[in-house]
């Protein structure tokens, strides 16, 4: 390693640590507020599921095929659709990159690289067309949630440059991730396209236990969506209402 | 009072309008605020002193900490706009503020400002305002045109409920001295005279004996109307409005008809004189169980082993989803049976058990479609499967006119539109607010009148019932044409000993 290699692996080391450390504590600490603030009430959203299992269906049907968005927004429904699920595909398969031997479902996302990719380029950039062309989405879109999109769009053409075009060394990225997970420092290959691409990466973790992002992991606590409808079954009472109880008034 | 204005041209339901954006189009619109003598007496201060900034922050907080709805709700939208048309309020005035998630954003940004690191250090970055008197008076204007209807919940991907904010804010407001008249005032009636209306008890006496005559006359059947019946089976708990005006009274006539038919007994309650629940409108758990309490201890004192709600639509949310937590548990109650129970589900039930006996010509010449109330679609349930609040009206209206017809499937169950007046908005000053609000379902409702020749439109809640009365003029339908589902029942119903 050359000095100024050093330099820049334990620059990135250091932001690294520091981006992952954020992310867990940081989405630890908000889902910790989520779990513990109490429902008192119960509020699905009606016709709603009776039963647990009902209820983890539904949440399901949320997460992974958008069931609400669907009803409410076709063209945004497809958007969406294309980039969360180029996005899976994507980070799965960059589980290559911290997994000493390959696991197969890597290995079954591997051709989808590119695919995957462009769903995730093209469903950012219709994301962003609407922010700026539909009037009543401009009206509610803020500064922040442009860079958002300008901050997913800089990862992935960058991801994708490095995939189709200007290879980078993976044997080399992989070596460095694979070391930070065992306290190891290795050197990473000098290719600021690379280094972009971790940067924007970094700040990407670093701000999602601030940001809506969060969606992420306040679907599964939304009241509407994850309480079964039995109120009339079984008595539902949190904390603070029975103690208002206890006052007797 | 409210300026003059342009009652909303109808468009084709199929096309679903979205307006172009008419920012402040309903920026003046706004219910008069509570005097000192409508907030004392629910324990909220008189006016707005010195310091209630501070204060407002600190409920805020409280209130963050106290309902997960509210805390998950303020982080997780994703400003994806897929509720931006799904409000009536919205689609009838076109005011960006009217856009659910723009509604929201008047709290949200409130809340960054003062409970995120990202508000506080880069407030203009996403969105974060000081609570200022501006604020607070947009804040006060446009979370009185939300009628907590949950319509924008069923399209968010998250299920974010508009209505759980706007009952967040109105509960701060209230809390500092904005409170709004019309909830406040209405809440105070509850507690010193029973019920909303402000029906003192020898007046209740007095209409329910009369109607006991009205219908003796037109029936030939001595149908009672009991109040205060000690241990009757049933203690029915229905909206004031039922004793008050027409069509509601309509409905009440229909019910005593169901349970003299069934042989079933049942009794009114003076103390307990009002289904509604107007506690939930200004989201305020404890006014909400106190008014809930009144309920118990009428039937405690009543004896009574079941509790059946009449017609309401907020009321029957609130009776639905929060009775068994706010006044439970029932164990006193008879254990065979849901509590509380709908109406309708009771006579559903005779009606599917041939308890009861329907002769739909009755209603000759009316062809019906149904609103399906926004609280009782989306906030509650009848039956014991999902979507019962849906089949079992109209099963009931179906057993009892020659022909019905349901409006665009946009507009109904789950997506049903609000009537426009609920939610604490069933007020005069509002008036420009309800007639725009109501647009998307008057231009379903023409839908149908035209393809199907739909004569009535049918409803199971007070408010929608005095709404509609009051704006379908507006849109050249006469005002009766809203009717009960239980007067359809009523005027179908065979009476055992009249033939
Ligand atoms: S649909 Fe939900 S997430 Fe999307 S903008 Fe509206 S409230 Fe926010
Ligand atoms: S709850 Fe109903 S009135 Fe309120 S914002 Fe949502 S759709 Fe509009």
């Amino acid at each position: 390693m050359t000095g100024k290699g050093v330099v820049v692996s334990i620059l990135f080391a250091i932001i690294f640590y520091a981006a992952a450390l954020i992310l867990v504590v940081g989405l630890g600490v908000k889902i910790a507020q989520y779990a513990r603030t109490p429902a008192p009430l119960k509020i699905p959203t009606t016709p709603a599921p009776l039963t647990k299992g009902g209820v983890a269906f539904r949440l399901a049907r949320e997460a992974v095929v958008f069931e609400s968005l669907f009803k409410g927004n076709k063209p945004l429904w497809i958007f969406a659709i294309l980039f969360h699920f180029g996005l899976a595909v994507v980070l799965i398969r960059h589980g290559r990159y911290i997994q000493g031997e390959i696991g197969p479902l890597v290995a079954l996302v591997q051709p989808l690289a590119i695919p995957a990719g462009l769903a995730m380029l093209v469903g950012l950039l219709c994301l962003l067309g609407r922010r700026l062309v539909i009037e009543r989405i401009r009206y509610i879109t803020g500064p922040s949630d442009i860079l958002m999109l300008a901050l997913l769009l800089g990862i992935t053409v960058t991801g994708m440059f490095m995939t189709k075009h200007i290879h980078t060394d993976v044997v080399m990225v992989k070596a460095f991730f694979t070391g930070l997970l065992s306290f190891q420092l290795r050197p990473l290959p000098d290719d600021p396209l690379l280094m972009a691409h971790l940067l924007l990466v970094a700040a990407l973790m670093i701000v999602f236990p601030f940001s809506k992002l969060l969606h992420a992991p306040g679907l599964f606590f939304s009241p509407t969506r994850n309480q079964t409808d039995t109120p009339r079954e079984h008595r539902h009472l949190c904390d603070w209402a029975a103690r208002l109880e206890g006052k007797g008034n | 009072m409210a300026a003059p204005f342009d009652t909303p041209e109808l468009g084709n339901v199929d096309e679903r309008r979205i307006p172009a954006l008419k920012p402040g189009a309903m920026a003046e619109s706004k219910p008069y605020v509570a005097a000192a003598a409508h907030q004392e007496p629910l324990g909220f201060p008189g006016v707005l002193e010195d310091g209630w900034e501070a204060k407002a922050i600190g409920h805020m907080g409280e209130l963050l900490s106290k309902y997960r709805s509210l805390q998950v709700f303020m982080d997780i939208c994703v400003k994806c706009g897929a509720c931006t048309d799904k409000c009536h309020y919205f689609l009838g005035t076109a005011d960006p503020k009217n856009m659910p998630v723009a509604r929201q954003d008047l709290f949200r940004s409130v809340y960054r400002r003062y409970f995120t690191p990202m508000g506080k250090i880069a407030p203009s970055l996403v969105g974060a305002r000081d609570l200022t008197k501006d604020v607070l008076d947009e804040w006060y204007n446009y979370f009185h045109q939300c009628s907590q209807c949950r319509r924008c919940s069923v399209f968010c991907p998250y299920g974010i409920d508009t209505a759980e904010i706007s009952m967040a804010a109105r509960d701060i407001m209230d809390r500092i001295g904005q409170g709004q008249k019309y909830c406040n005032e209405i809440i105070g009636k509850v507690h010193k005279i029973g019920n909303n209306l402000g029906l003192p008890a020898p007046a209740l006496l007095d209409t329910l004996e009369g109607l006991e005559e009205d219908i003796e006359a037109d029936t030939g059947v001595a149908v009672k109307l009991p109040v205060d019946v000690q241990g009757a089976e049933v203690l029915l708990v229905t909206p004031s409005a039922d004793f008050f005006a027409e069509p509601h009274i309509l409905g009440l006539i229909g019910y005593a008809k169901v349970f003299h038919a069934a042989g079933v007994s049942w009794t009114l309650s003076t103390k307990a004189s009002e289904a509604g629940n107007f506690g939930m409108f200004i989201g305020n758990y404890e006014q909400m169980r106190k008014i809930s309490l009144r309920i118990r201890e009428a039937a405690q004192e009543l004896g009574v082993k079941r509790i059946i709600f009449g017609e309401c639509g907020h009321a029957w949310r609130v009776a639905y989803s929060f009775l068994n937590t706010l006044a439970g548990p029932w164990d006193f109650l008879d254990p065979r049976y849901p509590v509380p129970q709908h109406i309708l589900e009771f006579t559903n039930d005779l009606i599917s058990r041939k308890g009861i006996k329907l002769d739909k010509s009755g209603n000759d010449g009316m062809v019906l479609t149904v609103h399906d109330s926004c609280n009782v679609a989306r906030g509650a349930r009848m039956g014991d499967k999902p979507g019962g609040q849906f089949t079992i009206p109209r099963a009931v209206i179906q057993a009892s006119v020659p022909k019905f017809v349901d409006m665009h499937p946009d507009t109904i169950c789950e997506k049903t539109f609000c009537c426009g007046g609920g939610g604490g908005l069933l007020t005069d000053e509002l008036i420009e607010l309800r007639v725009k609000g109501s647009a998307p379902r008057m231009e379903a409702l023409k839908d149908v009148v035209e393809r199907e020749g739909v004569t009535h439109m049918a409803a199971m809640c007070a408010i929608c019932k005095a709404q509609f009365t009051k704006i379908l003029p507006y849109f050249g339908h006469d005002r009766e044409m809203v009717v009960s589902v239980h007067q359809l029942v009523s005027n179908a119903i065979v009476l055992g000993d009249n033939d």
